[in-house]
């Protein structure tokens, strides 16, 4: 008797119509992962009751969560799903996509905003050219080591997904983009604007949406301290609001 | 003249760094990608980027670093791009730690660097063991840059499909499909630059991301690219066995000190830590003792292959050697190493730093790609002012990164994968720009007959692939495919089996034309889009196994027994002399670039001669 994996998927035909629960039963395997799961209903596209099916749609490219693709909400938890093993879920599996982004189709979202939020933080270097000027700044190996954290952000939205102040109708910027803003304000170069950053935070969609529920820094596949980043650029805008009103 | 329009394919290190030089000169390119380029297969590079930049005192230079790649190659890249991208490396570096790449660092707060295969420096800077992710990220970043700046329009979810080719044969274009949507259309351009990484996926389950396709590489060699030396497939020594993916370990785990082992006694029932040091068989540092551990990729898989493959030394009588770090103090691998500790224990559930790893070779890098040209000075370096370089055989379509063939000849070094790609981003931006400047015509001058024909012919094969309702599954079809490819083209290669393989792609296309197209949707129809790639994949499958078939020697990771010349350990002998003979003889035969062509009978193969005058051809020894 072949050992079987009960998998239920919430599927969504397009962006206008409405999800609809769909159950599998799929062959186990020692050490599978929830990806080796959707491959099988590629190859054999059929639904628990036996009834043919198309292929679920989802998202993935590297399979060793370091490209944020494949996230998912997988047992009520926002994360990818390469990793997630199934010897180590509760049965049925219970798969849907991510809550706060655009459905495309079945697990597919459109995580655009993001991106776009990513350019309204100004996170990258003004560099004056990619012509040769030599190296960058010296930096500590200490200092390498806490940038090199918050510079593992894949943007895969984990953060966003548990955030309860994240939503299509909140501008928020999400825990992402605040890590992005420490990143680059501590950065030797980057940190030459960082009062434009910080303004940024200041206005529409800024820090002050943060709820300090602190969902972000727990579901985060790569364990970056989301949460100090906040409480640190909040003060750094506190400081900043004051020496604004003493310009002025 | 109406305004010069620049179409970039692909969104990794190579396509980044090409829209960046486009933008920084103030022209504005369309950049296509099939995922959000910040999720391009360059963040699965691990280990880091290799320039010769002689912090450690060692007496490292760019000469070195150029003559070990060379060699590394088997000779067979041309060698003044080699020279070149050598001596930039440390330019290029440098340059991504302007853009913020947060490398390792030493006490002094300058770039740290470390060892890998194939050479005996520490020339490897590194971001931790995600180096490929974090010069991507940086990339990303500037070209968000230029995105706010008006200069670059991404289209995220758009998969390429062909070139457009006017009636003179120059590429005007290209046209593209929309995942989301599976809408069809055609883009112009004045160049066009494909980067569009390497076919991975031909092989079913390799190191490569599932978007690795190949898909765009063949298409442009079934539109008339050259496509070359094909067969070179790169097998890395280290990687975690999955039925998914075959997840890379990198080579820096043995560049910081990784010790490859198997038990002497075979079939050894016990717990790896309670064997003792007499009693394990370190194969790699017995027969290369200069090299040991870190003899490069193609050395290493074979002789991991032939420990447990031919002599049943594997551990447990599996195919699977040990990797063991658990002599590094932990803080150490924390701080150098933590991605892949991270990756082997979240896949494994075991922590590599106390219990040894298990690791076997898999498909990791086409040293193969689109043929591109280049124009040589008379000191053997580039000459920047050539529009030629990068340039395929069609005018205006240009190649940057895995999809080409440039750089590796028959074997790729660890860690020169992400400075070729940077690279050639440098040198293709600038060529692109400087084709369009001699040019006669604008694309935007071309006729629109020509971009609606093209839509209309993509868009009649994809109705058709939609209405396709035969009895083959194209998932287990592309199954199929990966396991005959494994068996039969990967590190050991016989010609019986290749010829067999060789009719049973035909097969393959045959059974492809019997695929059932599973879904009918018009939305994010991955179904439809696969059949259109896997179609591709069997026809790139073809160039791989006919070169290989065709190419009787062994030569970097094209490894055929039946045609080894066993080179003696005694240079003074007289056997090495005949040895010396025979090896010359072979050269004159076979140190010669593979090119194949399409047609509708499979590909038609020759061969072009290498530029081989900075460095004179030996033959390659790590002992």
């Amino acid at each position: 008797m072949v050992k079987m994996v009960e998998l239920r998927i919430k599927r969504q035909k397009d962006r206008f119509s409405e999800p609809y629960w769909e159950d599998f039963r799929l062959p186990y395997q020692p050490n599978m992962n929830v990806i080796v799961l959707l491959n099988e209903i590629r190859r054999n596209p059929v639904n628990a009751v036996g009834h043919k099916t198309t292929p679920v749609s989802w998202d993935c490219s590297c399979l060793e969560e370091v490209c944020g693709a494949c996230t998912m909400v997988i047992n009520g938890q926002v994360r990818q799903s390469c990793t997630a093993l199934v010897d180590q879920l509760e049965q049925p599996i219970i798969l849907e996509p991510m809550r706060k982004f655009p459905v495309i189709r079945d697990l597919v979202v459109n995580r655009g905003r993001m991106f776009k939020e990513l350019q309204k933080i100004h996170a990258w270097i003004d560099i004056d050219g990619t012509h040769e000027l030599g190296s960058g700044p010296r930096v500590s190996p200490n200092f390498q080591e806490q940038m090199y954290i918050f510079s593992r952000c894949m943007t895969c939205g984990c953060c966003v997904d548990a955030c309860p102040q994240y939503n299509s109708e909140n501008p928020f910027v999400g825990p992402a983009a605040i890590g992005q803003v420490y990143l680059f304000n501590q950065n030797p170069t980057a940190r030459f604007i960082r009062e434009e950053r910080l303004e940024i935070l200041m206005g529409e969609g800024g820090i002050h949406e943060c709820g300090n529920s602190q969902n972000c820094v727990r579901v985060c596949p790569k364990g970056i301290p989301l949460t100090t980043a906040i409480a640190k650029v909040n003060r750094e805008t506190l400081a900043q609001a004051f020496r604004s009103l003493f310009d002025k | 003249m109406a305004k010069i329009r620049f179409i970039v394919v692909g969104g990794g290190l190579a396509g980044l760094m090409t829209v960046i030089k486009m933008a920084e000169a103030g022209h504005h390119v369309d950049l296509f990608s099939v995922v959000p380029v910040k999720r391009s297969h360059s963040v699965c590079a691990q280990g880091g980027i290799n320039g010769a930049v002689n912090t450690k005192g060692e007496g490292d230079s760019p000469d070195i670093h150029f003559y070990d790649t060379v060699k590394g190659g088997d000779f067979l890249a041309h060698q003044p791009l080699c020279k070149d991208m050598c001596y930039n490396a440390p330019a290029i570096i440098y340059l991504m730690d302007r853009m913020g790449v947060t490398f390792n660092r030493t006490t002094e707060g300058l770039i740290d660097f470390r060892r890998f295969g194939g050479t005996l420096y520490h020339r490897t800077a590194y971001a931790g063991a995600t180096t490929g992710q974090q010069l991507l990220y940086a990339l990303d970043e500037q070209v968000r840059r230029r995105e706010v700046q008006g200069l670059v329009h991404k289209y995220e979810t758009w998969e390429y499909l062909g070139m457009v080719k006017d009636g003179d044969g120059v590429c005007r274009g290209i046209v593209a499909v929309d995942q989301d949507t599976l809408e069809i259309r055609a883009f112009r351009a004045d160049a066009v630059v494909l980067a569009t990484g390497g076919p991975g996926m031909i092989y079913g389950r390799s190191t490569n991301s599932v978007i690795n396709t190949g898909s765009a590489a063949s298409s442009a060699y079934q539109q008339g690219v050259k496509y070359a030396n094909g067969e070179f497939i790169q097998i890395h020594p280290t990687a975690i066995p999955g039925y998914d993916k075959l997840r890379l370990m990198s080579e820096s785990a043995r560049g910081e000190g990784g010790r490859i082992w198997v038990p002497r006694q075979k079939n050894d029932p016990r717990d790896p830590r309670d064997i003792p040091e007499n009693e394990r068989w370190y194969f790699l540092e017995e027969k290369h003792p200069l090299y040991g551990n870190l003899v490069p990729r193609d050395i290493a898989a074979q002789e991991i292959y032939d420990i447990c493959i031919n002599q049943g030394y594997g551990v447990g009588g599996g195919n699977m050697v040990y990797l063991d770090l658990t002599h590094i103090p932990r803080e150490e691998l924390n701080r150098k190493l933590a991605g892949i500790m991270e990756i082997y224990e979240k896949f494994q559930g075991e922590d590599p730093r106390d219990v040894p790893m298990k690791i076997f070779p898999a498909v990791h890098y086409s040293m193969g790609g689109l043929w591109v040209d280049y124009e040589r000075t008379a000191d053997g370096l580039l000459d920047r002012s050539s529009p030629r370089n990068h340039m395929t055989n069609i005018p205006g379509l240009y190649a940057a990164g895995e999809c080409e063939y440039q750089y590796h000849g028959a074997n790729r070094l660890g860690a020169n994968a992400l400075l070729s790609c940077l690279f050639a981003g440098t040198i293709t931006g600038p060529a692109a720009i400087q084709f369009t400047q001699s040019m006669k015509r604008s694309s935007a001058d071309v006729s629109s007959r020509i971009y609606e024909e093209e839509e209309t012919k993509w868009r009649e094969r994809f109705d058709a692939i939609r209405a396709m309702e035969g009895t083959v599954n194209p998932f287990e079809l592309h199954h199929e495919l990966g396991e005959l490819m494994i068996r039969n083209c990967s590190i050991v290669r016989n010609n019986a089996d290749l010829k067999q393989t060789l009719e049973q792609l035909n097969g393959m296309t045959e059974r492809w034309r019997n695929c059932h197209s599973l879904d009918l949707s018009r939305t994010r129809n991955q179904s439809v889009l696969f059949i259109n790639q896997l179609w591709n994949m069997i026809e790139l499958a073809k160039v791989i196994v006919k070169g290989a078939l065709l190419r009787d020697e062994c030569r970097g990771s094209h490894y055929k027994p039946d045609f080894h010349l066993e080179q003696p350990k005694d240079i003074k002998s007289p056997e090495y002399q005949q040895f010396l003979a025979k090896w010359k003889e072979n050269n004159r035969k076979w140190l010669k670039t593979t090119i194949a062509q399409w047609t509708e009978d499979g590909p038609q193969i020759t061969y072009e001669p290498v530029d081989t005058s900075l460095i004179e051809p030996v033959p390659r020894r790590y002992d």
